[in-house]
């Protein structure tokens, strides 16, 4: 008798293929003899930029005879986070996956290596930048391709207007559109004091202390330009450090200047708190400005997007990358690396900037004189320095360079707002430290 | 002759078997198991397994390689966060339940006194909040409380008060969550307790009138008495439901501030799915089975025994 069992793995592996076929629906390549090849992507916010990636895709697969598919998946309620961790799981699911910033190292067992094309494609290109290495490279082998699509920079989008008149801040002078920043003034105690005049002025900046991306990149900038690091590349815990003071000082000092309900905010509050036209700046991609530009187009026209104020340890930016990986279990790895190296192309990565409207930021430094961030507006040049394309920042991601199981989790759980918020609130600089290390403790386990 | 015999046995025993198959069949048991059993499958595959399957990844390390017993949950009792998510539920589920059935048993007794011919649309009206799915009606709830946008504010604004926080503050955002869970789940209480109003017969209201009871007296010692079941298994239900409550807190709150709104589900999805530590998750949402099992236990023994008494 033959006895018909589904396995666990095949189980979930079905489950997890059908969540994903729910999830968008797929174009299919007709042609069909070089295989066939699954993409779970990420799905863009921007309307129409996920056109861009299936024209670069199909452009390939005609030429390779390939049979592709692509699900676009939303990273709303974390669906893709979901879609990751059901087919990691299973060892079964889609060829190629979209992994946002901490994806590639906790996925990194499942992952093929991807060292060939990053050599070649670093060879082409110049080097990536070294947040873009931290997240992508584990135990020194590149573990996933960095994307084009989804990767972002979370800089000060400011009002020109008020900035001006409340703070006699210029930025258009600071920030000049087509030339280099003349921004040596623009450090932590200017921002601190446009923060106290935008406050006072009734436009205080939309920064959040929320846990989500957006609170947590902001705070992370801080702790960077001030070199505090909460866990060392050894796993030693340095909450007590003097830098780490340092920062949580100058960021509870600024925090007074937020609007007072923002330890609830997440990715959206900022957005709105621009748009409403209540707020003088706040640190988010081009996407708030986008909606401005649709709903409120006379704040839109007063929008720029800039550098952040340099710190002791430098100007540091917040980059959150996405990767492309190809997971170890996949069916057609040859064609799956043949297709990143097509959509890592300069051509590739322009076309998908374009439809983007400038929100995404290939890796390499050489990609940042894409014509579409010099042209785009209102106000024409408002995202000419959204990709650093002076290189005068460094990129950079909250608790970085911890081991990234712990950075993973300083970075998920919103530690370093919390410490914040507890400062603010009344709590003692050594009681918050205290607070900080006991949970560091806690993000050790294996 | 031999031969006819066995042939007529043998027939006579098909014929038997057909009998007793016939009778397994038409046994009012075997049909109603053939008919539970599609939904007994469904459980199957997507409770039990996904139980069991939890109890195996609790069991894990955080990189699920190897099996570390009940590590995780001592891992978790030495967790100053985890015991505040223990308390916050605990006071999320029962404050919830306790308001839910207080509103529940005010409005079935108000819309009982209304007259029949009207009272359709009053349940269908008042049903409302519970058949949005709650995930779109918490969004709704959370413009009303957005920082920048902000109803209640703009309301509290044009009459010269000052905005609340509503959700960065830790306690206003506590009554936020809880004030959302009792608005959705009121018309569960209210609906369950009309029906148990509506069975009561009217002939003990008119011998308590008789014996010359005030509206107190019938209340406690005709009416309470009488809902009493319905009161425990629907308050059981609720607690469970809402102790596994996710959607509300996770569009709210996500938790903050300070992880201060944070019930089992929404924690275990932030250290599980968001955090990557898929074991600690499973740990946490485990958490809640001895919890639930121990109050259902409770209030069954304390239904069945009145069952019997009756």
């Amino acid at each position: 008798m033959i006895k018909k069992t589904i396995s666990r793995r095949r189980f979930v592996a079905t489950g997890a293929a059908a969540a994903a076929g729910v999830v968008a629906a797929p174009y299919v390549s007709s042609a069909q003899s070089g295989g066939k090849l699954t993409l779970g992507l990420w799905d863009h916010w921007v309307p129409g930029a996920n056109k861009a990636t299936e024209d670069v895709i199909k452009a390939w697969a005609d030429k390779e005879k390939v049979e592709v598919t692509v699900d676009f998946v939303t990273s709303q309620g974390n669906k893709n986070l979901l879609m990751l961790a059901a087919e990691s799981q299973a060892k079964s699911g889609h060829d190629i996956v979209a992994l946002p910033t901490w994806q590639p190292a906790r996925h990194a067992g499942n992952l093929e290596p991807v060292d060939d094309i990053l050599a070649d494609l670093i060879k082409q290109n110049g080097a990536v930048n070294a947040t873009v290495e931290y997240l992508g490279k584990i135990k020194n082998s590149w573990v996933a391709v960095p994307a084009t699509v989804g990767s972002q920079m979370k800089g000060p989008a400011s009002r020109v207007d008020l900035m001006k008149k409340l703070a006699n801040v210029d930025i258009l002078a600071m920030y000049p559109a087509g030339a280099a920043p003349k921004a040596d003034g623009w450090t932590m105690d200017a921002f601190l004091k446009a923060a106290q005049d935008c406050n006072k002025g009734g436009h205080a900046f939309g920064i959040g202390l929320g846990t989500t991306s957006d609170s947590v990149d902001t705070a992370g900038a801080i702790f960077n330009a001030f070199g505090a690091v909460l866990v060392d590349q050894k796993e030693n815990i340095t909450a007590k450090s003097e830098k780490v003071r340092a920062a949580l000082d100058y960021a509870t000092r600024l925090a007074k200047e937020y609007p007072s309900d923002s330890a609830s905010w997440d990715d959206a509050s900022n957005n709105k708190w621009l748009v409403s036209g209540r707020g003088a700046m706040i640190m988010n991609p081009p996407s708030a400005w986008a909606v401005a530009v649709r709903d409120a187009p006379q704040i839109a026209e007063q929008i720029w997007h800039h550098g952040m104020p340099s710190g002791p340890n430098g100007r540091h930016a917040p980059f959150l990358p996405y990767f492309w990986g190809i997971w170890s279990f996949g069916k057609n790895k040859s064609a799956a690396k043949s297709l990143l190296r097509h959509m890592s192309t300069r051509a590739a990565a322009e076309k998908m900037v374009e439809a983007s409207k400038g929100y995404d930021i290939p890796a390499f430094a050489s990609f940042t004189d894409f014509k579409t961030w010099a042209e785009i507006g209102p106000p024409k040049g408002t995202m000419y320095h959204y990709p650093n394309p002076h290189n005068h920042q460094i990129l950079s991601i909250a608790a970085a360079p911890s081991p990234h199981r712990i950075a993973e989790q300083i970075y998920t759980q919103g530690l370093m707002t919390k410490m914040i918020v507890r400062h603010l609130r009344g709590d003692s600089m050594e009681s918050v430290l205290s607070y900080a290390e006991s949970e560091l403790e806690g993000f050790m386990r294996t | 002759m031999v031969d006819a015999t066995m042939k007529s046995d043998v027939a006579a025993m098909r014929a038997d078997k057909r009998g007793s198959l016939q009778r397994t069949f038409q046994r009012k048991s075997t049909i109603a198991f053939l008919m539970t059993l599609p939904l007994i499958l469904l459980i199957a595959t997507l409770v039990l397994y996904p139980a069991f399957y939890a109890v195996h990844l609790a069991m894990l390390n955080k990189t699920m390689e190897r099996f570390v017993g009940l590590s995780n949950f001592t891992f978790l009792f030495k967790r100053e966060t985890f015991w505040m998510v223990v308390m916050q539920s605990c006071i999320f589920a029962i404050t919830a339940v306790f308001f839910k059935a207080i509103i529940g048993f005010i409005v079935a007794h108000l819309v009982h006194n209304i007259p029949d011919k009207g009272q359709r649309k009053w349940r269908g009206m008042l049903l409302v909040p519970w058949v949005i799915p709650p995930a779109m009606s918490t969004l709704a709830w959370l413009w009303l409380f957005d920082p920048s946008y902000s109803a209640f504010n703009w309301i509290l604004e044009s009459i010269g008060l000052s905005g609340v926080p509503w959700l960065g503050d830790v306690y206003w955002a506590r009554f936020c969550v809880i004030l959302v869970n009792v608005w959705i789940g009121a018309p569960f209480f209210m609906i369950m307790y009309l029906a148990a109003l509506k069975s009561v017969p009217d002939q003990l209201y008119e011998a308590a009138k008789i014996d010359g009871a005030n509206w107190w007296q019938t209340m406690r010692f005709v009416t309470i008495p009488m809902m009493r079941n319905i009161i425990m298994i629907t308050a059981l239900f609720s607690t469970i439901v809402t102790f596994a409550n996710f959607d509300i807190v996770r569009v709210l709150t996500r938790g903050d501030p300070l992880d201060q709104t944070h019930v089992f589900a929404t924690w275990a999805f932030r250290l599980g799915i968001e955090g990557g530590d898929i074991p600690l998750g499973a740990s946490i949402s485990l958490f809640m089975v001895p919890i639930l099992t121990v109050g259902a236990i409770f209030i069954l023994r304390d239904i069945v025994k009145r069952g019997n008494e009756a």
